[in-house]
């Protein structure tokens, strides 16, 4: 279908593209990647005056090394962080759920950060930049920069602590070397959203798990930290049995949506099955 | 078996894996579809459609549309309803169907939500698109009825006005035309001393999802008025504009360009279709429509939607004695071209390939608010094949014996052919044996029951299920003389010409309608065999009434049966015609030519000529016999007989995850018998595409309403269509049992996989958790329903209730599992 017609910006800085955003408040909308903003438009779900595309801000594209932290720009696209061996290195998890995001074609054109920012909580990079305690920097009117937590980034459905006028430019990830981790996602046909995905990263010495941590994709309203799991692994062993055990309680007071791929009772049991496939492949079991 | 194109070789073209000669231009894009095609001055239509199930329309605003930018006109059914046509249904299945109105374009009340109630037509389509947002309609909402068993009660009217919601009830019985024994007869000598069988089946409601969304251009401007339109139907659809509309039939030029895809889903004759050609004709300029994705999935007619009720008797020993077959079937808001033919051309194929000794079919087509239903690949024969094959295994749990065994006991043998089964029909050739052996052998069916019953032993989280059908279809349609007796609105021949052009070349007119199936590479082969000229030099025309005016189109795995064999007879009367101007030039008796790899000998001498040679003297006129014209073109028409009965034998194995419900394909093997195979790489493909739509009914397809009648799975991402990434590796062979009723020996291909390989996977997933209590699963399998399959029948299955007859009176389908729920609150996809 075709779009509402829209005036279209393509600001070269983020400075520029701030100042687009302060100038067209809610009429304006960011296009990253374009894989959930224009299926919106083209269904003429969302009509806004002007869109704002980042892609030709070269600054908020790519991958460094900043010592303790990777720090991936907002517009880097999920091609080029699966590509990327700092974030395979460092932040393996991550490489592992952007590899099951839909098809080739669309992560070459999605973005890490535009995915994060729509916080869809069937899609598939939340529950990993979740478990990987990532900081996420957003500039605001002006240019001054704030960091906010990946706690407290997803605050409800399709809602983030991105305020209107603001850009989400960076995701810093804590380094995970050596970390074992698995992207464990359950869907009926490939290319199709996560009915549940479970994101799983897991440091172990000599068989037993030191460190654990564990993400929910599609379970409640935003992507889900699963902290008492983590807790209940830490010292475990890596064995079918201790794990079954440790994660029993992973869908304890979460809320997933029902719908035609499966009822929420469905899901929590999902939940359970997946978290333990997960943690057991993170640890190398 | 994997099949790549032969090496260029001498040799009859027949039977050779010839890469299609549409692929590069269709591949590279260069191929003009009809929204490719913009025409001077051309103006673009956008559909207002009711987002309602039902309701009357009470007022339309189009004043505000009408000042948009770029609009031209705003036009409703009301101000159309002079001439915009009816959309007809081609084949009451009774003398007192009762049959709906069908027009394009509503006037007074919609019928199903995604019905066109306004049309824009504007200079561009995004101007038409803005404009429609605008067109206000009031509705006032009426009762809808979504679901077939509540229709049935008529308590809810999809349609007020006709005092019921059955369409029609028919009905074959072995026992009235005496083509078996009584079914009741057989079902009380069962009960006393047999087996009965009772089982109630589901067959989901699928849309076609043709990758070309339909799209249609039409041209008033000159004599003819030209249309170009995504279609299977070029031919139908010109003569029912005209039946319909009073335009002369000489007035109407249809073209349909390259076509992506139909699957029956471009079988119908469309609300769209001839809400184009009203506007186009209203406002005197060409116009365009191209649906989007949404409007496809919502408004093109979908397919299946069925409730069976099945009672099998048997003696103990496995012998089948009778099968009663009882339909529901949902027509949707209207009643499609085929409609309520579809699950009539089931009712030969339930008795399958088996010797039943009493047979009864009765349909009942009931009208419900929603999206229409008409042909999809198979049409009749899937739902068939899938009860049939379905009952057989539940047979062979209940006796426990292998289901390939229990088959084998009640099939027709190869010895046994021609044979007329219980049902009436009369078919021609086949060996079950052979295909079932054959593909025995490449599953390695015996070593995967060792491995099943090993990891039953071992309590494996991952079962193994092997599934099986041995199915036959009935395709190649049809008999006019059947189809007349059927009540249906027309006949079943095909058409066909050909030109010999001066310079040798070959101009092959089809009336048949291609689209994907790659007629023009098989054609070729057929006549360069046939004329002894290369397949380069033939070229095959079809899909344009100027250029190809006869024709009966392209559904029903017919094109090759019927289509082709009216192309054999056009070139042996071409052979014929230039026989005799052959005898001329060489100086010889008629009696002395011999016609054999395009060349005309004189016997006995080395004395000869060619077809091209031929084709230039009668070009000339220069040397001809007295009383001889100067062409030996010739056309042909062909009639059938009898119908095609491909068969094979379908062997599937899915391993079960048990902890989460999810199928995944281990292996599949199919051994089909299409008879002669024309070319080997097409036949593969036709077997390929048509095993996974099979198999995406089987686990991942199905439209879903909600209580207010709204497509749920209204795109893709909800309409959960595989890809090749779902999907493995097929294992296919072949059997050849040709034909006895065509002259090249082929059956149908087009539909034989999508028919055969539901049951086989349904089965197969049935058997990897039967031993767990489960006897059924609604489709699609999904891994909530196999998993909550598994749930119910673990806590509540005892040994000796598993494969029990269930009772319908008890009122609940035999389902396993309990109907997941449909919400989709709160679904973020």
């Amino acid at each position: 279908m075709i779009p509402a017609s829209f005036d279209y910006v393509a600001p070269t800085t983020v400075d520029e593209a701030l100042a687009a955003l302060a100038e067209h408040g809610d009429d304006a909308k960011v296009l990253a990647g374009g894989q959930s903003l224009l299926p919106i438009l083209r269904m003429r779900l969302n009509a806004p005056g002007v869109v704002v595309d980042l892609g030709r801000i070269p600054d908020l594209q790519g991958v460094c090394d900043d010592g303790d932290h990777i720090v991936i720009g907002a517009m880097t696209t999920y091609a080029a962080v699966l590509a990327d061996d700092l974030v395979s290195t460092h932040a393996s998890l991550l490489s592992k759920a952007v590899a099951t995001v839909a098809d080739p074609q669309i992560r070459h054109r999605g973005t890490l950060g535009g995915a994060l920012v729509h916080a869809d909580p069937a899609g598939d990079v939340g529950a990993p930049v979740l478990a990987l305690g990532a900081e996420l920097v957003v500039a605001g009117p002006g240019g001054q920069t704030r960091t906010v937590t990946a706690d407290d980034f997803f605050e409800d459905l399709f809602t983030t602590a991105v305020g209107e006028g603001e850009l989400l430019t960076q995701i810093r990830i804590p380094k995970h070397t050596g970390w074992g981790a698995h992207y464990e996602k359950f869907v009926r046909v490939s290319h199709q959203w996560s009915i549940v995905a479970v994101a799983a990263t897991v440091r172990s010495e000599g068989g037993t798990i030191a460190e654990a941590r564990v993400g929910l994709t599609n379970m409640g309203s935003t992507p889900l930290r699963a902290v008492s799991v983590e807790n209940a692994l830490v010292g475990q062993p890596a064995t079918d049995e201790a794990i079954r055990a440790a994660v029993a309680s992973v869908a304890d007071g979460t809320n997933p949506p029902s719908d035609l791929n499966g009822d929420s009772d469905y899901r929590r049991h999902l939940a359970t099955v997946l978290t333990r496939r997960a943690v057991l492949a993170a640890a190398g079991a | 078996m994997t099949i790549t194109e032969d090496a260029p070789t001498a040799g009859p073209e027949i039977g050779k894996a010839r890469r299609r000669k549409e692929d590069q231009r269709l591949i590279t894009g260069r191929t003009r579809w009809t929204d490719n095609i913009t025409l001077p001055g051309m103006l673009h239509l956008a559909m207002v459609r009711s987002p309602f199930a039902h309701a009357t329309i009470t007022a339309i605003a189009t004043d505000e549309a009408k000042a948009s930018p770029g609009v031209i006109a705003v036009l409703t059914g009301r101000d159309l309803a002079d001439g915009q046509g009816v959309v007809a249904n081609a084949w009451p299945i009774t003398t007192d169907q009762v049959t709906p109105t069908h027009l394009p374009v509503a006037v007074d009340r919609v019928a199903c939500a995604g019905e066109i109630v306004a049309i824009v037509a504007a200079r561009s389509a995004a101007e038409a698109r803005d404009a429609a947002e605008l067109v206000d309609v009031d509705y006032d909402e009426l009762p809808a009825v979504l679901d077939l068993k509540e229709a049935v009660k008529d308590e809810v009217l999809a349609h007020p006005d006709l005092g019921t919601n059955t369409s029609a009830v028919w009905t074959l019985d072995s026992a009235a035309q005496g083509s078996g024994t009584d079914v009741e007869d057989e079902i009380a000598k069962a009960r006393e001393d047999g087996i009965v069988l009772e089982r109630e089946f589901r067959q989901q409601r699928l849309i076609p999802a043709f990758m070309e969304p339909r799209s249609t251009v039409c041209d008033p401007t000159g004599e003819q008025m030209t249309v170009w339109t995504s279609t299977q139907v070029p031919h139908i659809l010109r003569f029912l504009v005209a039946a319909t509309t009073g335009m002369p039939e000489s007035k109407i030029r249809i073209i349909a360009p390259d076509v992506g895809g139909g699957f029956g889903g471009k079988l119908q004759t469309t609300p769209e279709e001839f809400a184009t050609i009203a506007v186009a004709r209203r406002l005197g300029k060409p116009c365009k429509y191209t649906e989007t994705r949404s409007e496809s999935l919502l408004s093109g007619h979908h397919g299946r939607d069925q409730w069976q009720k099945l009672t099998l008797s048997a003696r103990k020993d496995g012998t089948v004695t009778g099968l009663k077959v009882e339909l529901l079937a949902d027509l949707g808001a209207y009643v499609g071209v085929v409609g309520g033919g579809v699950p009539v051309l089931g009712a030969w194929m339930f008795n399958s390939i088996y010797k039943f000794a009493a047979y009864h079919f009765t349909v009942r087509t009931l009208l419900t608010n929603k999206t229409w239903v008409d042909a999809y690949r198979g049409a009749g024969r899937p739902e068939a094949t899938f009860a049939v094959e379905r009952m057989m295994d539940e047979l062979a749990a209940e006796l426990g014996r292998d289901p390939l065994e229990v088959r084998e006991q009640n099939w027709i043998r190869h010895e046994e052919f021609p044979f007329t089964t219980v049902a009436g029909m009369t078919y021609d050739s086949g060996n079950y044996e052979a295909a079932t052996a054959r593909a025995k052998e490449l599953f390695g069916y015996d070593a995967l029951r060792a491995e099943q019953q090993r990891r039953r032993e071992a309590h494996d989280p991952v079962q193994l299920g092997i599934g099986v059908s041995t199915f036959t279809e009935m395709c190649g349609l049809a008999p006019s003389r059947i189809l007349g007796a059927l009540n249906y609105g027309a006949g079943g021949w095909e058409s066909a010409s050909i030109r010999m052009l001066a310079t040798g070349k070959v101009e092959v007119l089809t009336g048949t309608s291609p689209h994907g199936q790659g007629h023009e590479t098989a054609w070729s082969q057929i006549v360069a065999d046939r004329l002894g000229v290369p397949f380069e030099d033939v070229e095959v025309l079809h899909g344009d009434s100027q250029i190809s005016s006869k024709g009966m189109d392209t559904y029903g795995s017919r094109s090759l049966v019927v289509g082709a064999e009216a192309v054999v007879r056009a070139a042996d009367r071409v052979i014929d015609k230039a026989r005799p101007i052959a005898a001329h030039l060489l100086e010889a008796s008629v009696d002395d030519i011999e016609f054999t790899a395009g060349r005309f000998g004189v016997k006995g001498t080395d004395k000869g000529i060619t077809m091209a040679e031929v084709a230039l003297a009668t070009w000339t006129g220069h040397n001809l016999p007295d009383g001889v014209e100067p062409s030996i073109d010739a056309d042909a028409t062909f009639d059938p007989d009898n119908f095609s009965f491909p068969h094979g034998t379908h062997l599937c194995a899915v391993e079960v995850d048990t902890e989460t419900g999810k199928t995944t394909m281990r292996s599949y093997v199919c051994v089909d018998d299409v008879g002669t195979i024309i070319n080997p790489l097409i036949v593969e493909g036709q077997v390929h595409g048509g095993v996974v739509q099979g198999i995406a009914q089987a686990l991942w397809e199905g439209a879903e309403f909600d209580e207010q009648g709204t497509l749920v799975t209204g795109s893709f991402v909800d309409y959960t269509l595989p890809t090749s990434a779902d999907t493995i590796s097929l294992v296919t062979d072949h059997t050849v049992s040709p034909s006895t009723y065509t002259a090249l020996g082929t059956k149908g291909v087009g539909e034989a996989g999508a028919i055969a390989s539901t049951p086989a996977v349904v089965n197969a997933i049935v058997d990897a958790v039967r031993h767990l209590g489960v006897s059924d699963i609604t489709m699609p399998c999904t891994p909530e329903r196999v998993w909550k399959a598994i749930q119910v029948g673990s806590a509540g299955a005892t040994e000796g209730e598993r494969g029990a007859a269930a009772h319908f009176d008890d009122g609940a389908p035999n389902q396993d599992s309990p109907q997941p729920s449909d919400t989709t609150e709160g679904g973020a996809q």
